[in-house]
């Protein structure tokens, strides 16, 4: 069942993406920054993580699952440390991610050459 | 008024050079020389776009039996344009035009004028665009891998060079009808045919007014790159004025590609896409004797990205140029 869930959460994601990109002017840049703040959205309304536990990988693949690290990091570090938290927690969750993406497009960019 | 004409242009010699899916389209015999690599044997696509302009360059002196032009127009659709960078190797007076898809007509316009009023003998026009370095610079880098819209056109790899002469040959240069810019508050960026349409319609009314005529007087009249839904649309505006099109008007960039086999979407676009039309299937229609007068309206879109990010509109224009056999 999770993979059904998994399956049906991610992919509908995807097709409001693809709908909205057919049916509006909004670029890909748009409607990635419009999903980011949508999961950031969820996290704080506490509905992110009870989806996280229904659909597990098809929460965490797609771009609003980057939101949700981000509030979700940010928020356990203001319970521990205070106000300061949400500033040097922010990144805590999202930044292996980050790292990762770099290296790997840097690991890319020595081996491939762009082509037509 | 804005046409100049002219009696003693005529054309020298022409090559075009072509990439990839250029060369698998209709008119692949009719080019000089292609290439199957985007890079043209340079380390970048901007060191390529360069390189296919030499070339295209050197073999359209060469067929002149020239060694330099007096003076040289050219255009790309690069930042503060890339020509600038072989210009030097031309030994020339240079000036480079930016006019985006609409350069074509805007260079040998500019020649032709140069021809008849000045006191030169050889004019050298060229414009070439490539789809890795222009798609870059007017929509996303290619290695984004974003998804094209319907009515998005691909830029065509392609440079034409043209050296014009007031010597006498089969073709010669007649009129330059100079557009004029066009402002109509449409913003997509992604719809660049639609937006160059009405930019097309003025140049093509301001002509036949100047020269009174109508289609009747053309055997062709071909817009720059509108691709399909521009050319539905601008057909759709001459029907309205009640004009006879005969099936004369038609359009580079649904020509230059198969446009039902190749994965080109609404079709060819780029100033190297109507100079290259311009150059290889209308001049062997004009030498063949199947035509005897052709109207080029290549146009092009003006924004500026900074300003299209600003959420500001397009400005439009298209030039009008016709060719023919003397």
């Amino acid at each position: 069942m999770v993979y059904v869930y998994g399956f049906l959460f991610c992919g509908g994601l995807c097709m409001i993406a693809q709908i909205i990109y057919d049916n509006t002017k909004l670029t890909p840049g748009h409607i990635t920054s419009l999903f980011v703040v949508l999961g950031a959205l969820l996290e704080v309304l506490d509905i992110y993580d009870r989806i996280i536990e229904v659909c597990q990988a098809g929460a965490f693949i797609p771009i609003t699952s980057f939101g949700h690290s981000l509030t979700h990091a940010a928020l356990s570090a203001a319970q521990r440390e205070g106000w300061l938290g949400i500033l040097t927690g922010l990144f805590d969750k999202t930044s292996s991610g980050i790292s990762f993406a770099i290296f790997s497009a840097f690991l890319v960019a020595l081996c491939f050459k762009p082509h037509d | 008024m804005t046409t100049f004409n002219f009696k003693n242009v005529y054309v020298k010699s022409e090559s075009v050079i072509v990439g990839n899916t250029e060369k698998d389209g209709p008119f692949g015999d009719l080019f000089e020389d292609y290439s199957r690599d985007p890079y043209f044997g340079k380390s970048s696509f901007e060191l390529g776009e360069i390189e296919m302009t030499r070339l295209a360059i050197s073999k359209c002196l060469q067929k002149g039996k020239i060694k330099q032009a007096d003076v040289a127009y050219g255009t790309d659709l690069m930042n503060q344009l890339t020509c600038h960078y072989l210009a030097s190797e031309l030994n020339c007076s240079f000036t480079g035009l930016y006019g985006a898809c609409s350069g074509s007509a805007l260079v040998i316009g500019h020649g032709a004028m140069m021809l008849e009023y000045g006191s030169v003998h050889n004019v050298l026009c060229f414009a070439s665009s490539h789809a890795q370095t222009a798609e870059r610079q007017f929509r996303y880098p290619n290695e984004y891998g974003i998804q094209k819209k319907e009515c998005s056109t691909t830029t065509v790899t392609a440079c034409g060079a043209v050296v014009l002469s007031n010597e006498f040959s089969d073709l010669k240069i007649t009129s330059f009808t100079m557009g004029k810019v066009i402002d109509w508050q449409f913003k997509d960026v992604h719809d660049m045919g639609k937006a160059m349409v009405p930019a097309a319609y003025q140049t093509m009314m301001d002509h036949f007014y100047d020269t009174k005529r109508t289609f009747d007087d053309y055997d062709l009249v071909l817009t720059g790159d509108l691709g399909k839904i521009g050319y539905a649309m601008l057909s759709e505006m001459m029907e309205k004025e009640r004009f006879q099109l005969h099936q004369k008007l038609n359009d580079c960039g649904i020509l230059i590609y198969d446009i039902n086999h190749q994965d080109v979407y609404c079709g060819g676009s780029g100033c190297g896409c109507s100079m290259a039309v311009l150059l290889t299937h209308v001049f062997s229609k004009l030498r063949t004797k199947e035509m005897k007068r052709v109207l080029l309206v290549a146009t092009g879109c003006l924004h500026n990205v900074f300003l299209t990010q600003q959420n500001q509109s397009i400005p439009v224009v298209a030039h009008a140029i016709c060719i023919e056999r003397s």
